[in-house]
């Protein structure tokens, strides 16, 4: 394993899950009560020292039991490191805490997750969307389950279905 | 009331002071702006709600979204090689590098390597591509700031270049001239003749922006000193390209994570001290320069050979064969309609484009299409320090700050 990977497991035995290196690339999955924690400690540690923010991205896995994925990516400027850490939501319980009190950046990021897939970020201090229109309505498009072309919420506009 | 007498209205500012008491008493309360979304200054459709006092910026709040196309979940439904045209679309101003950092993804997740004259056409293209970027940047900048001649200036040297795209790919802006596994097609005599003259021509046409910039006080007045942030914050924030290096931190990738022809070529990576505007308009015209000797030193070391991985399940075959040979024509068919079997797997490759990092995170479970393709736009990004780095600064200054990041709207909505 990845000694960064066994670092983060001999300090949180509880929370970690797994951790994948693949075409160079090191992902961390951790539980998603232990998110907060890791994030904390991989910010905080001068081994690891990840300060800056890559990106927050989620993924939908619809088939499995805990359906999202939160990925926080992150980079050390002095060390030289990525380091992608994994968490899965169940869809009953959507959330996750919030790293904007680690990371300034995460702010706009997760309310993009919070947009594009409807995960909600515990702490978070402007929740809201961010791409769509404050007053839409038809669910999170990028969650697989949402149609490409839209609900038909495009279809009530007038201007568009005008024949003339 | 008569004019006069409005004039010299005394206003009572302290409402305890008893030789004030009969004066009318000063309105004073919070005000709220909209900026944009329609504005010349905002590059694109850009909403800001700033909240006032008097000129001073308390709060400002970014609207974003008028050009969401969802271009991530589209990707979902296409193939690798069907992407590559909307990447063009996301900084439309800078295709190539689009193309670029996506086909970069791409690769990685197939595990390609290029032929090297394919890494020194990239190279080389995707550096006049930084030249256009930040010749469009300084233009327009200048332009918001009050020095309207430098626009002109730089549009003029920005379209010889565009015109030396158009010649290349047959397209000045939407280019899609990259592909997985090497690019479209080779250069020609003439081009490689006209990047010749363009290294020639241009290093004079730098000392000239500098000339009407630097010695221009209204420039300086309102550069200097404006939208300063610390190295900390800016790297907590996500900072990336000359934003980020303005603050003093030389977080390059082509230094970093060198790839491509990056690491076979000598250049230097410009680093501000101030973290102000004006440290990042330092970086961009001193990028010209390295730019230049980028483009010259991978003229000089391409040597002929192949422009694409000889990889069939994959890359698409050469052209002339798709027009003249059936098999080449059904494979250049199958690979755009049903795509390659990526393995199942995650990749994140960034590379630095002339904004900041421009990354594509790509989750495959197998088969041709993307499972998820999340792209991490530096525009976005940027603007999510806009209210923490505008707080207490005037109105005017909001054009000046978000001008210094170069953003681009297509690529912040995507």
């Amino acid at each position: 394993m990845h000694p960064i990977a066994e670092k983060i497991q001999s300090r949180f035995p509880e929370g970690f899950l797994s951790a994948n290196e693949w075409r160079g690339d090191l992902a961390i999955s951790v539980k998603r009560e232990a998110l907060h924690d890791v994030c904390a400690y991989i910010r905080k540690d001068p081994e690891l020292d990840c300060d800056y923010m890559v990106h927050v991205s989620s993924v939908d896995w619809p088939d499995e039991a805990e359906r999202f994925e939160v990925v926080y990516e992150v980079y050390s400027i002095r060390k030289r490191h990525r380091i992608r850490i994994k968490a899965r939501v169940p869809e009953d319980d959507c959330r996750v805490d919030s790293m904007t009190d680690i990371w300034m950046g995460a702010d706009f990021m997760e309310r993009e997750v919070f947009d594009m897939m409807g995960i909600r970020f515990n702490h978070h201090p402007d929740l809201r969307r961010i791409l769509m229109p404050d007053d839409y309505t038809e669910g999170y498009p990028l969650r697989k389950d949402f149609p490409v072309q839209g609900k038909g919420w495009r279809d009530t506009f007038d201007f568009l279905n005008d024949p003339n | 009331m008569k004019l006069e007498d409005q004039r010299t209205t005394v206003y009572k500012v302290d409402p305890n002071h008893p030789e004030t008491a009969d004066l009318p008493t000063l309105r004073t309360e919070e005000l709220l702006l909209n900026m944009g979304p329609q504005h010349p200054a905002t590059h694109g459709v850009l909403k800001v709600i700033m909240e006032l006092e008097g000129e001073r910026l308390v709060k400002s709040t970014p609207v974003l979204g008028y050009l969401h196309r969802g271009v991530e979940k589209l990707a979902e439904g296409g193939t690798y090689h069907q992407f590559i045209p909307h990447t063009d679309r996301l900084d439309y101003v800078c295709a190539m590098y689009n193309n670029f950092a996506y086909c970069r993804a791409v690769e990685k997740l197939m595990d390609i390597t290029l032929p090297e004259r394919a890494e020194y056409l990239r190279t080389l293209v995707a550096e006049v591509q930084r030249i256009i970027g930040h010749l469009f940047w300084l233009g327009t900048q200048a332009l918001d700031i009050g020095a309207m001649t430098v626009f002109f200036y730089t549009f003029r040297d920005r379209e010889i270049l565009l015109d030396w795209f158009d010649e290349l790919c047959g397209a000045r802006l939407t280019t899609s001239w990259y592909r997985i596994g090497g690019v479209e097609r080779d250069f020609n005599d003439s081009l490689i003749d006209k990047v010749k003259r363009f290294i020639e021509y241009f290093p004079p046409k730098i000392d000239e922006y500098v000339i009407f910039l630097e010695k221009n006080r209204i420039w300086l007045a309102r550069t200097c000193g404006v939208a300063v942030i610390s190295a900390e914050d800016a790297l907590s924030f996500g900072l990336s390209g000359p934003t980020l290096r303005g603050s003093g931190v030389d977080y390059d990738l082509r230094k970093y994570e060198p790839y491509s022809a990056y690491p076979w070529c000598e250049f230097n990576v410009p680093v501000g001290k101030n973290g102000d505007t004006y440290d990042r308009y330092w970086i961009r015209i001193e990028e010209f320069r390295e730019s230049l000797k980028i483009i010259k030193q991978c003229l000089e070391q391409m040597q002929p050979g192949p422009i694409m991985a000889d990889v069939p399940s994959v890359t698409l075959p050469p052209k002339d064969r798709v027009f003249t040979n059936l098999e080449s024509m059904i494979q250049q068919f199958k690979l755009f309609s049903q795509g390659f079997d990526a393995p199942a797997g995650e990749i994140y490759c960034g590379t630095e484009a002339h904004k900041g990092e421009l990354g594509f995170y790509i989750v495959s479970t197998g088969g041709g299409n993307p499972y998820r393709l999340k792209i991490r736009s530096p525009s976005f990004i940027h603007m999510g320090a806009f209210d923490y780095m505008s707080k207490g600064y005037m109105i005017a200054d909001a054009v000046t700050i978000f001008g210094s990041y170069d953003i681009v709207m297509g690529e912040c909505d995507r």
